[in-house]
């Protein structure tokens, strides 16, 4: 896994820059952070090497921006480097998160928590149309042919309106899309 | 405890490599075996994790809080390190695989055929949640109402999602 020309950064430099990055993007848009931090900032993988990473990112299970990590913090050093990256990634989210924990789990049984439910429920529904918007643009941009368009809606039928569990859906789907993509790649 | 602590690892290992196309495709399987199956959380709880969670990178440790009220701060760490161990090592595998000749030829068909299934997932995984946690026409309503905005518009999630936290206090104070 040679890289081009880059610098190879010492496995503290690597945990620093996920350690920043961890620190940083509250509130969405992960991949642009990184991309920043690596990419512009630092210069350790070029654009089309970070594009291939988030493609592969995308292609494990998993969630994306953690595969990402791992899959960048290899490509720069193998293994200590995917462990450095995601360590400093997680580090200061998951204290922070564990401390909010803590206090959600003390605070809202109390009688002056209604106000604290009624606001974490329009939160948490805004957050739901969060998803929902994402995935609705992903396939503004990505989905141009009936056939990929009826593999996503029947996903959003099963697992949607139906609720069939996700395993069940997926041993279905997936060679169906594969099927899918096979025919019109053979046209 | 040790019962608990294993049922979260076993539940969460397994979802870990079911999430195509991100975390957000097994909300729906998550909520249903912590609140239906194990009876952990409420539904209600469900959704104040979530959207405690979805602001603070990654966007996914809601797994975090699950096991946390589960089986306290162990909990917590095992649920973490069963949903992101699984995937992070498919995906070393996968990288140290790419990077081999012969792969080239089946990259694009395989990200053309999980693009759609991807978009299904986070689609279906919003209506599901909607579906299932207890919402109110309210709820329904600053739903379908960010869907739209955030869809259609280039505002940050995040200005929302506080925007609708205190929209929803008003209207219960």
């Amino acid at each position: 896994m040679a890289n081009r020309s880059t610098p190879r950064p010492s496995l503290a430099a690597l945990f620093l820059s996920f350690l920043t990055i961890g620190s940083t993007s509250f509130g969405g848009g992960l991949m642009g952070w990184i991309r920043r931090e690596l990419v512009e900032r630092r210069g350790w993988i070029d654009d089309q090497q970070f594009l291939v990473c988030y493609g592969l990112s995308q292609m494990v299970p998993g969630a994306t921006n953690v595969n990402l990590s791992v899959i960048i913090g290899t490509q720069l050093r193998g293994v200590p480097g995917a462990v450095a990256a995601l360590a400093g990634l997680l580090l200061v989210p998951l204290a922070i998160l564990l401390t909010l924990g803590v206090f959600y789990f003390a605070a809202h049984d109390l009688p002056g928590a209604r106000l604290i439910n009624a606001g974490l429920a329009g939160a948490g529904a805004a957050a739901i149309g969060f998803n929902i918007a994402t995935g609705l643009r992903l396939g503004q941009h990505n989905l141009r042919r009936i056939g990929p368009v009826l593999v996503a809606a029947a996903i959003i039928v099963g697992i949607g309106v139906l609720r069939i569990p996700l395993i069940e859906v997926l041993v279905v789907m997936l060679p169906v899309s594969l099927a899918v993509t096979l025919l019109e790649r053979a046209r | 405890m040790t019962g608990t602590l294993l049922q979260i690892a076993a539940m969460f290992s397994v979802l870990s490599l079911l999430a195509f196309g991100g975390g957000a495709a097994t909300l729906p399987d998550m909520q249903r075996q912590a609140v239906e199956v194990h009876r952990w959380i409420t539904a209600r709880e469900f959704l104040d994790m979530f959207a405690l969670s979805r602001a603070i990178p990654p966007g996914s440790l809601i797994v975090v809080l699950i096991g946390q009220k589960a089986a306290g701060i162990l909990g917590g760490l095992v649920a973490l390190v069963a949903m992101f161990g699984p995937s992070s090592l498919l995906a070393y595998a996968t990288v140290r695989l790419w990077h081999r000749a012969g792969a080239a030829a089946w990259r694009e068909t395989l990200e053309q055929a999980l693009a759609p299934v991807t978009i299904g997932l986070t689609i279906a995984s919003g209506i599901a949640l909607a579906r299932s946690t207890e919402h109110d026409l309210a709820g329904y309503g600053v739903t379908a109402g960010t869907t739209l905005l955030l869809t259609l518009t280039r505002a940050h999630p995040l200005m929302v999602m506080g925007a609708c936290a205190v929209l929803m206090m008003l209207v219960a104070g």
